[in-house]
């Protein structure tokens, strides 16, 4: 990993920030593409990430960037991160709020909207997939991502009691397994 | 006289409790920021939260953001306040909301320093990868929507925007204005 300067962090961050619409996950194709592209993290590292940012409350793009800053440059890089990733979402609204209260419905902001929205889901689809290729390496990754995707998406079960109960059952596991090889 | 100053701590402890208590981000937060703002303080009404809600749709940035953005800057507006100290209400919610998860997150990564390269962290990590896998795909799924998929040329912009992004590696952030070019153009 290169060494980051506080100033590319903020930067980095400012532009994900600026161009994720919908919040959440529409993020991770770009934090993706960054991240990687400037050699600050490799592909394979991001489900960690994501699964540490879930495993803590809030806004899920706040907390990837405080976590991605303080690993490029301690304390000082995750503040560059967070301000850089919430500052245009906050600059942008503050305008909105004081502006127009009828943007919703302005017709050309309706119209450039309804083109980027389809844009935005193959955008997550991408990554899912690139991701899954890259960790799910035997059949069992297989089956907890299909099972996840299916609890999640279909049953409307929330990611959090996922995490957690998966977290719980490999504990018990690797203690399981610590035991019997220490015997 | 100034009777909007005691909304500043106000809006500090609802937003700092809203980030302490909202796992999952996004939607997860939405109800909890409506019963917080809407039912217990009636700092709005139903309706302008339903703006609220639409606007953070349509503008960048994470939807917990830009909802305490824009209720700190309302708020003071409407109990009277200048553009001034309504902004400072923006940066109060904005700033409670963050504060929660910086602390959190910043332990995790200390326990995930020491952590890591532990061969029992490992086995857990290698469950919960695939899992993480799952939730990023069920995000795409979640979002096939009428709202989001009206017609057949919004099943066109998915497809070519799949295809350049997964074949031509093409950046995110190009495919977004492309997509909102193209918008503007065919409807």
């Amino acid at each position: 990993m290169k060494k980051a300067s506080l100033m590319s962090i903020f930067a980095a961050f400012a532009k994900i920030g600026a161009f994720t619409i919908g919040g959440g996950y529409a993020m991770i194709p770009l934090i993706q593409d960054e991240l990687v592209r400037r050699n600050w993290m490799k592909e394979e590292e991001l489900p960690d990430i994501i699964a540490l940012a879930q495993s803590a409350p809030g806004v899920l793009a706040v907390n990837v960037s405080i976590f991605v800053g303080y690993r490029l440059r301690g304390f000082k890089g995750s503040l560059a991160a967070t301000i850089g990733s919430v500052l245009p979402s906050f600059l942008i609204i503050l305008a909105i709020a004081m502006a127009f209260r009828d943007y919703r419905d302005n017709p050309v902001v309706e119209r450039v909207f309804k083109g980027i929205r389809p844009v935005v889901v193959s955008l997550i689809a991408v990554p899912a997939y690139n991701m899954a290729v890259k960790c799910n390496k035997n059949i069992w990754a297989w089956l907890i991502a299909a099972a996840t995707l299916v609890l999640v998406a279909f049953v409307g079960i929330s990611p959090v009691y996922i995490l957690l109960a998966i977290i719980i059952l490999a504990g018990l596991f690797a203690w399981y397994n610590g035991r019997r090889a220490a015997k | 006289m100034m009777d909007y100053i005691l909304l500043y701590p106000e809006l500090f402890v609802t937003f700092f409790v809203i980030g302490i208590f909202t796992f999952g981000g996004g939607y997860a937060m939405l109800s909890l920021i409506q019963t917080q703002i809407v039912v217990s303080h009636g700092w709005m009404s139903q309706s302008m939260f339903t703006d609220i809600v639409a606007i953070s749709q349509m503008t960048p940035g994470p939807i917990g953001i830009n909802c305490a953005t824009y209720t700190g800057y309302t708020v003071l507006q409407e109990a009277g306040a200048g553009h001034l100290m309504s902004i400072l209400g923006s940066f109060t919610s904005t700033f409670a909301l963050v504060l929660p998860s910086f602390i959190i997150v910043l332990l995790l990564v200390k326990a995930y320093n020491r952590l890591s390269g532990s061969s029992r962290f490992e086995d857990v990590m290698s469950w919960l990868r695939p899992a993480v896998v799952g939730l990023i795909a069920a995000a795409a799924v979640i979002l096939i929507v009428p709202e989001n998929f009206p017609d057949w040329k919004s099943w066109a912009l998915f497809a070519a925007a799949l295809g350049a992004s997964f074949f031509l590696k093409a950046s995110p952030i190009l495919l977004i204005i492309l997509g909102g070019v193209a918008g503007f153009l065919i409807y």
